[in-house]
């Protein structure tokens, strides 16, 4: 049963900038504007491109009684997230924000997700978290069924939700954001726009620099005219961003991660709160740990390929025997490297950069060597 | 020239069509990374995998408008794919297929039919 697709508040700008627009996680939603895939992709690697995000899943869980103790309210809050969750919020500090993985009862990932602990004395008890388009239905019941009688779960999926990416974002974020140049990559603030308080915070899914903004519906279509009206900046569709994540080594939950895959095998141990792991409280804990110690099958790496087609989602991934060995969990052409690149897992023992594989695109055999992740270096801001 | 719904060209000079994508295939598809040439001497049916185009974000197969055996390839297209889009209907050509039935060509749309098949899209 197909319903029908949702549109963002910024449809209409879209149809007007020329946009080319496909379903995505249930959304109408542009895949590329006039420019190109192509051309867009390398314009946000030099320059500054915008994206609307607003199909993803922004909200705020707040305690439903605060003591007026901040750090004490942040702990209790923490404390409602943190079963289902692989990371560490509760030493979140004022402002910070955390990437981190929503697990089942067998470590697999059920999403990735973004968690934030807001600023100001007078907010805390509450975190900004934002999940995936295509999971957020089943992620916001998760989280509402262990918040329960505790603490409120209110979406903001009503409202825009726009990343501005690049090495120029900063400074074109800065002049409509007073103080959005003040505090570094993963971390975020409210800010006022055209009299809307807006969660400003400094992340991105591109490897650039950047922020993504929560905003509300009246003011988003000004705001999202106003960065365009800016010479340093050009609407990006979901097109580029996917070429941008993928050079940046980011994997896409529903392709490189999903409910089978453990934050071991993904290679997102960083994710594991280590202290939560060796008292097993976490989801799929023993998992996780045998894994951890190396009893491991398979793990995302990163793929040159080094002749012929792109090597593309499901594509097998073979030995130096010929004997099939993985697959490809996405892949495609790296506008900045102007070449084939993709991720896919492998046994641990082919997974050494360097390490010769193939890659078999419609039924032909291309050589491949295991790349070291991100194809092209982050550029985030961690110091101002 | 001749045209198929699939967005396919072909010229026919005696006995051998060149074939390519059209100008409006090659803007659907986006900037063309990596194409796929046939082997010389396949022989084709109407409807085979004729050549793949890749563009960023996905491959798109080239079906043959037009039986025949593919007695050249541009292989241009192996280092400058991009052709495809700068010139689509002249430089961009897949391939030159000997016709068995010269005749058939008759039986695709010409360029004022396909134009009008455009405009229902």
């Amino acid at each position: 049963m197909s319903q029908p697709l949702k549109r963002t508040s910024l449809y209409q700008a879209h149809v007007a900038a020329g946009a080319r627009l496909v379903e995505f996680g249930g959304y109408e939603m542009p895949v590329q504007y006039r420019d190109g895939v192509l051309k867009e992709h390398l314009w946000t690697r030099e320059h500054c491109g915008v994206f609307d995000v607003s199909h993803m899943g922004p909200s705020f869980l707040t305690l439903n009684e605060t003591s007026g103790d901040g750090d004490a309210d942040h702990r209790a809050i923490a404390a409602v997230i943190e079963p289902l969750i692989s990371g560490d919020i509760a030493s979140l500090k004022p402002g910070q924000v955390r990437y981190t993985l929503l697990l089942n009862d067998e470590g697999g990932i059920v999403d990735d997700l973004m968690i934030g602990r807001p600023v100001s004395a007078g907010r805390q008890g509450r975190l900004y978290i934002v999940v995936n388009a295509g999971a957020k239905e089943g992620d916001f019941a998760l989280i509402q069924q262990a918040a329960a009688g505790r603490a409120t779960l209110a979406r903001a999926d009503d409202r825009a939700l726009i990343a501005v990416q690049g090495p120029e974002a900063a400074a074109v974020v800065a002049g409509l954001f007073p103080g959005a140049g003040e505090f570094t990559f993963m971390h975020h603030r409210r800010i006022d726009y055209a009299g809307e308080g807006c969660a400003v915070a400094r992340s991105g899914y591109t490897g650039e620099d950047g922020y993504e903004i929560l905003v509300r519906a009246p003011a988003c279509v000004e705001l999202w005219e106003r960065l365009l009206a800016d010479e340093r900046v050009r609407p990006i569709g979901l097109g580029a961003r996917d070429s941008l994540r993928l050079e940046a080594g980011l994997p896409l939950h529903g392709h490189d991660i999903d409910e089978t895959t453990s934050p071991i095998e993904a290679n997102l141990g960083f994710a594991v709160a280590k202290p939560r792991l060796k008292a097993r409280a976490l989801r799929g804990a023993e998992r996780i740990a045998r894994e951890l110690a190396g009893d491991l099958t398979r793990v995302r790496v990163g793929l040159r390929v080094l002749e012929g087609a792109p090597a593309r989602e499901g594509a097998e991934i073979a030995d130096a025997g010929g004997q099939v060995v993985g697959r490809v969990t996405s892949g495609g052409f790296s506008p900045s490297l102007s070449a084939p690149i993709a991720m896919g897992f492998v046994p641990p023992a082919l997974s050494a950069p360097g390490a010769r594989l193939s890659v078999i695109v419609r039924g032909k055999s291309q050589s491949a060597e295991v790349a070291a992740l991100p194809f092209v270096p982050h550029r985030y801001v961690r110091t101002v | 020239m001749r045209f198929t719904k699939d967005h396919e060209w072909v010229e026919v000079a005696g006995d051998v069509a060149t074939i390519g994508v059209t100008a409006y295939a090659a803007e659907q598809l986006g900037d063309v990374v990596f194409v796929e040439l046939p082997p010389v001497g396949k022989a084709v049916k109407v409807g085979d995998n004729l050549a793949v185009v890749e563009s960023v974000k996905a491959a798109s197969d080239v079906y043959a408008p037009i039986a025949g055996e593919v007695v050249a390839v541009n292989d241009e297209l192996t280092g400058t794919p991009e052709t495809v889009n700068a010139e689509p209907e002249s430089g961009g050509w897949f391939a030159k297929l000997k016709l068995s039935d010269p005749g058939a060509v008759d039986a695709l749309m010409d360029r004022d039919a396909y134009e009008a098949f455009l405009g229902t899209l």
